[in-house]
């Protein structure tokens, strides 16, 4: 999907001529750190000046965020666009209050438990996936997700049912419960900070370009002695475990976790955040679940609990005027409205 | 021992009509797929709207007038929304088939939520027509009719799209433009009115699924995704662009639903991912899948 291979002689090009667009940059320019440091300051503050209700819902856009993330190793990264990749963070978000509520809510079994989870769960169900490619995989990872889905509908015993898994105590840290909205904020403000560098270093790292090798031309990296399945059946347990992890988040978050948090409708919308941000570049699918969760969190209420009719107004709308998300306006420049 | 036997013959019987029902619903999927490389995550919301359009003509009183009439409706509507989604994807024919699943997914959101604005929250009832709407006695178990019905219409169906496919000129050009779109565009047939066509008839298809569906499943916000998972499943298991193969998995899967859930109730879900993975595992393609839409 990124395979726009920049014109010679463009100052940021990595030697050897073609960087594909989305790969994070080598030299860190002084103005990128300056507005790295001043989002994490930003971000770090805001339950200072925030209303509780609104350091909640900057909470979910964080956590919704990781998600995007996680997902976007494998649609960005990888070139496996998955409609299923809510699955693994449900089950992370189950795991994780499963063990809230039967075991410890100590901050961080909740946590591990869920990354776990979303490790195990993408490692069962992964291999299938991953031996597939294009449209069959986009099929497949759709039907394990909703396979997963009914599970947890279904699994009465341990999931709740259709009710949900309800009455998670709060996560605590040092014996103390993490009841005030702020104090949660940055709970998942740092996992998320810290899962956020581990998937950017892993991108960047020599596993990464090989990652992105396979994405650009698959069969070329199996000429050249790469085992691609072995690579991508990698990514996507990362991933899964990425996902587990902001799963673990929402459960803490929102203390109840229902079958619709790993459904279709969750797999879709995280898809559509990546894709509005724009595939590839980690922090753009950010952008778009922000934008995501609050279509739908802020604005959905306003439309009489109708923000989903809106996001797929938003889908049509990107599929045909945004193909390459936010992070593909960002990255336009004049010279490349001259070329031929 | 007989209680046993007519148990199970029952969920026999309710897998027939199952995967009488996947049938008519998946060959659209999976000849839109092979002949157009477009993957319509629309087509659950298509199905749904038939349910809905039974459920609002019948309206809890059951008639063959209102039957029939929801049935003609959703076959015209099944057609527009066809020949719409046809020309809402042509533009992104040279895009990755990440963009038209994309922009296929948004229209399902859409339509959901004009149903569930439209139709409220609650599951709606469809009452099967007068006279079907009793139970057969089979072999001393009392089985619904109208599923026995179903049954024989899916069969018919099912000659009747193979006929289609195999044994006329349109079919003749539908498969050769799923063997090689580029050489049909070469002699000279305008691509674009067989995809038309093709996207209209796959689309009628699955509203006429929704209407003949709806005795069985309702109405409810939330089946679309549903019948998209099970036809996505058998177009997988039976192969991309083959009637045959639509036929053989929907059945295949239609008894797994049934079947699956009668004696293993709490596994059906693994039952089904299983028998997923396991055929591909031993054919990636799918049972009777050719080249096309092998590559990304």
């Amino acid at each position: 999907m990124t395979d726009v291979s920049r014109p010679a002689g463009v100052t940021d090009n990595v030697v050897g001529g073609t960087a594909p667009v989305a790969e994070p940059g080598r030299r860190r320019s002084p103005l990128t750190i300056a507005v790295v440091t001043v989002v994490v300051l930003v971000l770090a503050a805001a339950p200072l000046f925030l209303a509780p209700f609104a350091t909640t819902t900057l909470t979910r856009l964080l956590l919704f965020g990781l998600l995007a993330v996680s997902l976007d190793l494998l649609v960005g990264v990888t070139g496996l666009p998955s409609l299923g990749h809510a699955a693994y963070f449900g089950a992370g978000a189950y795991a994780a209050g499963w063990v809230s509520v039967h075991v410890t809510a100590a901050i961080p079994v909740p946590l591990l438990a869920g990354a776990a989870m979303g490790a195990v769960a993408a490692a069962a169900t992964g291999w299938v996936a991953v031996r597939s490619a294009g449209v069959y995989f986009l099929m497949l990872t759709l039907a394990i997700g909703e396979i997963l889905a009914q599970l947890a509908q279904s699994w009465d015993s341990v999931t709740g049912g259709a009710n949900g898994l309800s009455g998670i105590p709060a996560a605590r840290l040092g014996g103390e419960p993490l009841l005030n909205a702020g104090y949660l904020y940055w709970y998942v403000l740092v996992v998320g900070l810290v899962a956020f560098a581990l998937v950017w270093l892993l991108a960047r790292s020599p596993f990464g370009a090989a990652l992105r090798g396979i994405r650009d031309n698959e069969p070329r990296m199996r000429a050249i002695g790469y085992p691609t399945v072995v690579y991508k059946y990698a990514a996507f347990v990362a991933a899964g475990t990425v996902a587990g992890a902001a799963g673990s988040l929402l459960a803490a978050q929102q203390r109840l976790v229902t079958p619709s948090d790993l459904g279709f409708t969750t797999a879709a919308l995280v898809l559509l955040a990546v894709v509005i941000g724009g595939a590839g570049t980690l922090w753009g699918p950010v952008v778009g679940a922000a934008v995501v969760i609050l279509v739908r969190d802020a604005l959905g209420p306003g439309l009489g609990g109708h923000g989903e009719l809106l996001l797929g107004i938003v889908f049509v709308l990107v599929v045909y005027l945004l193909p390459r998300g936010a992070a593909g306006l960002a990255g336009l420049r004049p010279f490349r409205r001259r070329r031929p | 021992m007989t209680g046993w036997v007519a148990a199970n013959l029952i969920s026999v019987l309710n897998g027939l009509a199952i995967g009488a029902l996947l049938f008519v619903l998946a060959v659209g999927l999976s000849l839109v797929f092979g002949m157009m490389d477009v993957l319509n995550l629309a087509h659950g919301a298509l199905f749904v709207v038939g349910a809905y359009v039974a459920a609002a003509l019948t309206g809890g009183s059951a008639s063959w007038g209102a039957f029939l009439g929801a049935l003609g409706l959703a076959a015209v509507i099944g057609l527009l929304a066809g020949g719409l989604l046809s020309v809402m994807t042509e533009p992104l024919r040279r895009r990755s088939h990440l963009d038209q699943a994309l922009l296929t997914l948004g229209v399902a959101l859409i339509v959901a939520e004009l149903l569930q604005i439209l139709f409220g929250d609650d599951p709606l009832a469809v009452p099967a027509p007068p006279g079907l709407d009793g139970s057969t006695s089979i072999f001393g178990a009392a089985y619904p009719t109208y599923r026995l019905v179903l049954i024989g219409v899916g069969a018919v169906l099912a000659v009747g799209v193979w006929l289609l496919v195999e044994r006329t000129t349109l079919g003749a050009l539908v498969r050769a433009t799923v063997a090689d779109r580029d050489m049909v565009a070469a002699i000279g047939v305008d691509n674009r009115r067989v995809k038309i066509t093709v996207f209209a008839l796959g689309s009628l298809l699955a509203t006429v699924a929704g209407v003949l569906g709806g005795p069985v499943y309702g109405a409810s916000v939330g089946l679309d995704s549903t019948v998209l998972i099970l036809a996505l499943v058998v177009v997988v298991i039976g192969g991309l662009g083959s009637v045959r193969g639509a036929l053989v998995g929907a059945l295949v899967i239609g008894q797994i639903e049934s079947l699956g859930r009668a004696l293993l109730p709490d596994l059906a879900s693994f039952v089904l991912f299983g028998a997923l993975a396991l055929v591909l595992v031993v054919r990636p393609r799918g049972l009777f899948g050719g080249r096309s839409g092998a590559t990304a």
